[in-house]
């Protein structure tokens, strides 16, 4: 596998804290396959251009305020 | 039911020449109401050009745009914010920005306007027809969509100085905490902050250290509570500053206090933080 540059680390290190925060939340893990719940939505952006930096940048900042705000313990499921 | 709900309506047609001729009955807020009675603007239009940053957090691959509208100054309110709900009323509802009292006390227009941060609804048009305007998002924020900036750092940094009384000892009577008027004098120019972020957003030094230094609007409110003659922990305060970046990032470039849309300065404040803690 190719050498993965900083962005994309932080792309990946985002999704395994989603996986991470997933698994404190017993009822998530009921409903849906653990990886599944957060999959859809990277998947959702598979088309970014690697290269188009701001877009990523953008998207990785939204991904970090979803994640804090729905891994605060108030909060036990999405619909 | 019927015959009441006819009779009713009957009665206000009835009253409303009374009250209000229906020669000034508004279309929209920011319509002039003499525009029946004065020949009609249309006649000698003021065409002016607004250019206005438009961005969509729904497609981000696509890069923020500048986008024109012509609006006719006549038809238009004075100020900035009128030209702006004109345009999302009548030219394209998709256009994003925040407004709330439209007189400069709520601070959620604040917007860059032709280079200087300021709120829209305290910023008169220019009168030149000829010449354009440009308005963007207030600068190195995150745009959470085309004039809309993140400003969750700002309110994050604002709850780190504790922006409330903090005393221990009751007063002898139990009633409320008196002040002096030279004491209360000394929040002159300090309460009348409305953080609406135009100056620490317009300063350098806290574009390049955001995170760490805590910027002009944050520290005037610091000191607001350093002042106070009612708070006890002054000492805390003072403890919590002290340290290289979150004051000392401060260089004096005073661009908080030429940008203030509310006419406070910062910049002083400032400095009087620098004394108390060099003191």
């Amino acid at each position: 596998m190719a050498r993965l540059s900083g962005l994309q680390r932080e792309v990946l290190s985002l999704y395994r804290q989603c996986l991470r925060e997933i698994r404190k939340k017993p009822t998530v893990r009921i409903t849906l396959p653990r990886w599944e719940t957060s999959w859809a939505e990277f998947q959702k952006h598979l088309s970014v251009n690697k290269k188009d930096f701001g877009a990523v940048e953008y998207l990785l900042r939204k991904g970090h305020r979803q994640l804090e705000m729905y891994a605060s313990p108030g909060i036990r499921n999405i619909r | 039911m019927a015959s009441l709900r006819s009779t009713s309506r009957l009665f206000a047609a009835a009253s409303r020449p009374l009250f209000r001729p229906a020669a000034f009955a508004r279309s929209y807020a920011t319509v002039e109401a003499t525009q029946t009675v004065e020949p009609s603007p249309s006649e000698n239009p003021n065409m002016k050009t607004f250019k206005v940053y438009r961005w969509n957090p729904d497609t981000p691959t696509e890069k923020p745009t500048m986008q024109s509208y012509q609006l006719d100054l006549n038809k238009t309110g004075p100020m900035m914010l009128d030209a702006l709900i004109r345009i999302k009323n009548e030219l394209d509802p998709t256009l994003t920005f925040r407004r709330s009292c439209r007189e400069g006390i709520c601070g959620s227009c604040a917007m860059n306007i032709d280079g200087v941060n300021t709120l829209a609804c305290l910023c008169r048009i220019p009168t030149q027809a000829n010449s354009e305007s440009r308005i963007y998002p207030l600068p190195h924020t995150y745009v959470v969509k085309d004039l809309v900036p993140d400003l969750t750092l700002f309110y994050k940094q604002y709850k780190s100085i504790k922006p409330y009384l903090q005393r221990d000892t009751p007063t002898e009577d139990g009633l409320e905490y008196r002040q002096s008027p030279e004491d209360r004098k000394k929040l002159d120019g300090l309460y009348e902050c409305i953080l609406c972020a135009c100056c620490s957003t317009s300063c350098p030094s806290y574009w390049w250290n955001s995170e760490e230094y805590l910027g002009p609007a944050i520290l005037l409110q610091s000191y607001r509570w350093l002042a106070d003659s009612r708070d006890e922990r002054t000492a805390e305060r003072k403890a919590a500053l002290d340290n290289s970046m979150s004051v000392y990032r401060c260089h004096t470039i005073l661009n908080c206090t030429r940008t203030c849309p509310k006419g406070l300065n910062p910049g002083r404040a400032i400095a009087e933080t620098k004394k108390m803690l060099a003191a």
